[in-house]
């Protein structure tokens, strides 16, 4: 027997775009017809792949369509992709909350669904009986929630308003007694819809704790995430989704690396069409590069080399003093630092300029970079002229062996500075 | 896929989910499982209406007053309909009991798919829920307006000799559950409908007022020709509605014939209600 709790194969979703949900009354009468006759859905072999951007062929679109894996138990699955890609399809399938258009899927065990949190939370009622009412609908029974009353309210941290109406609280308490009701579920498989991103910093790490012991304790979860370093941190295997198929699947961190690199619009060297390209009545900018100390353009660097971001843009303005600056992120999106041209006097004369930021040797980690590039005025008022934003990437490589440290794994930190230590004996 | 049917698939899966299900897949056990959401679903209804009213549960009990005043005026006292020898006070507060027993079950019940939709949307739980808890609230609202009803009826039993009750009023559960069950059946039929076609939902608003009226509860059936009263009676609110004043008072039509026809009717319309909500409730997120 094997370990599986959860099969899917060939699962699929079909949506009609426009008005009326997914048909319409002419085309129900002809499924009808056709299902009649003994014949195949004539719908079912039509419908384009999802894909938001393009403009399609047919009016019926396929939200999900052949996906195909299975979950083990107690593995953490994340579930990544771009908006539209079908994840939320997924869990509205896997949840029961709609049903696919084809395939099937399997599941062992209980299962429980937190697409939202607070569901079914009625205002006027207070939160011990919100508490029941959510908890039930959650799935649990009367007895059951009973036994985890103090746990819950514990855990939300509202004891004190307990006998409230939720109406009101606080958008934050509401948010951390919902929650804790869903946190104290236990179902054998769990499905988490982003719901992580809600309360301060210290309830999320408080949720992601949980989720962690969630998954320690043999139980399985289905994460959908947009935060990366969210599912870096709890899931063992991602599923990315692109167009409502499986793109690939595998190992965390390899998936997370290619779904980033592989939906960023970021390039080494950029040239706008100066019809579209950012920018206001100032200032607009023509192009952007990343170049090495030679003034070639790269996509990758190593790690002891200076780099440099430059830029072309051009002031059709005089009267203002915009100053050129830029934006560094690492690959997970994450924000490592900014930098800022000095406020020079000629910027305010019409003309094309040239900037280049040298980005020195040894301060970049490991891993790939992306960087926007703005003009801002900033006196008298900050006036924003363009921001270009995640349009260069480069690829940072790091020769381990010229390492002073024989650590060999990756460094965390969004950057990683060559410091001078200084150690000195003290005592022998 | 062809790995897959070459190891032996003998695995216990606990839920299969497939694109149809079977016509008849009622899964009464897994609404039973859900017995704790039902009960505090019928709670949550009485505890949120009366929150932050003064008069609170007594709001029950003055609106069938006003409503009892105003027809007795207007119907009885200005139209002088007959009420068939049964105090004009008490027929019309009795019809209105019942009445609004059926037309309350009907009306919530059939905004089940519509009004849930937030929560439908995020959670799985037996559809059947809502409903079921609709009609189980309605239903101790019932009991309660059967407490003023009963303060009228002892009035004027002991002061009038208009009032003879019968051994019938031993089936008053049957009728109920009758009335019950046809108006649950035409709400979830509805609210079926209306995931689809709002045209229901206008429909349905005007068609209880109407019913009402066809319904004969502020004037009796005995005002026809038999030969309406003949159609009428395959109503089953008529048949029920005169089987309760018969068996209170003594005045009314009382038929087996038509009690066990409306009942067969009734049981039969419920499966099908059922099956077309149960084919409704997996996909209705889609259209609704």
């Amino acid at each position: 027997m094997s370990n599986k709790v959860i099969e899917i194969s060939n699962l699929g979703k079909q949506y009609r775009l426009g008005q009326v949900g997914t048909t319409t009354l002419s085309d129900d009468f002809k499924r009808w017809w056709y299902a009649f006759r003994g014949k195949e859905d004539p719908f079912l072999i039509i419908g384009d792949t999802n894909d938001r951007t393009k403009k399609g062929s047919s009016d019926y679109v396929w939200a999900l369509k052949d996906i195909n894996f299975s979950v083990n138990k107690g593995e953490v699955i994340g579930i990544i992709g771009k908006n539209g890609a079908g994840k939320s399809t997924l869990l509205k399938i896997l949840s029961r909350t709609t049903a696919p258009t084809m395939g099937e899927y399997k599941i062992k065990g209980r299962i429980a669904s937190l697409l939202e949190v607070g569901t079914g939370f009625h205002p006027d009622l207070t939160g011990r009986e919100n508490v029941f009412l959510n908890g039930a609908i959650l799935g649990m029974t009367k007895a059951e929630i009973r036994n985890k009353f103090d746990e819950i309210v514990d855990f939300s941290g509202v004891e004190r308003y307990i006998d409230t109406p939720v109406k009101r609280y606080s958008s934050g308490m509401y948010v951390r007694l919902a929650f804790a009701v869903a946190a104290h579920l236990e179902p054998e498989i769990l499905i988490v819809d982003e719901v992580l991103a809600v309360g301060d910093a210290e309830f999320q790490k408080k949720c992601l704790g949980k989720m962690k012991d969630v998954s320690g304790n043999g139980r399985t979860v289905l994460f959908v995430s947009h935060n990366m370093s969210a599912v870096n941190s709890l899931c063992t295997r991602c599923v990315y989704l692109k167009n409502g198929t499986v793109y690939s699947i595998g190992d965390t961190a390899k998936i997370v690396e290619t779904y980033l690199s592989n939906e960023s619009n970021a390039e080494s060297c950029k040239v706008w069409d100066p019809s579209v390209a950012p920018g206001d009545s100032v200032a607009r900018i023509i192009s952007a590069r990343v170049t090495d100390d030679k003034g070639l353009t790269i996509d990758h660097m190593l790690r002891d080399q200076k780099v440099g971001i430059e830029f072309e843009y051009e002031v059709l303005q005089e009267g203002h003093w915009p100053i050129p600056n830029l934006h560094v992120f690492n690959g997970s999106e994450e924000y490592a630092f900014v930098s800022v041209e000095n406020e020079l006097e000629y910027l305010s004369k019409k003309g094309k300029y040239r900037s280049v930021v040298w980005i020195p040797a040894d301060l970049l980690n490991d891993g790939r970079y992306v960087f926007g590039l703005a003009l801002t005025t900033m006196k008298p008022n900050v006036n924003v002229h363009f921001y270009a934003e995640n349009v260069l990437q480069v690829e940072v490589i790091e020769d381990i062996s010229k390492r002073n440290t024989s650590y060999n794994q990756r460094l965390p930190g969004v950057v990683r500075p060559q410091l001078n230590w200084e150690t000195t004996l003290l005592s022998d | 896929m062809a790995d897959m049917k070459t190891e032996p698939d003998e695995e216990h899966w606990d839920l299969v989910v497939k694109p149809k299900s079977s016509l008849f897949t009622l899964n009464l056990a897994e609404v039973w499982a859900y017995k704790d959401l039902i009960m505090l679903m019928v709670k949550r209804d009485f505890t949120a209406i009366y929150k932050q009213t003064v008069l609170g549960p007594l709001w029950m009990f003055v609106q069938p007053l006003f409503t009892t005043a105003i027809y007795t005026f207007t119907f009885s006292t200005s139209a002088k309909l007959s009420t068939d020898g049964i105090p004009p006070i008490l027929f019309y507060i009795m019809g209105q009991t019942f009445w609004n027993y059926f037309a309350d079950c009907l009306n919530k019940t059939s905004g089940t798919f519509i009004s849930n939709s937030a929560v439908f949307g995020k959670v799985y739980f037996p559809r059947l829920v809502m409903p079921f808890s609709v009609v189980i609230s309605s239903l101790i609202k019932l009991g309660l307006q059967i407490l003023l009803l009963m303060a009228f009826y002892l009035y004027y039993y002991f002061t009038t000799d208009q009032l003879h009750p019968q051994w019938t009023l031993a089936l008053l559960p049957a009728y109920l559950l009758i009335l019950g069950v046809f108006s649950l059946s035409l709400g979830i039929l509805f609210s079926s409908f209306t995931t689809k076609y709002r045209d229901f939902t206008f429909l349905l608003t005007f068609a209880v007022q109407l019913l009402m009226f066809a319904s004969c509860v502020v004037f009796p059936v005995s005002m026809y020709s038999e030969k309406v009263q003949n159609i009428l009676m395959y109503n089953p609110v008529v048949s029920c509605m005169e089987a309760i004043k018969y068996s209170l008072t003594g005045h009314g039509l009382f038929s087996w014939y038509y009690l066990s026809f409306v009942l067969l009717v009734t049981f039969i319309f419920l499966i099908i209600s059922v099956v077309i909500f149960n084919r409704t409730e997996k996909s209705f997120m889609d259209s609704v």
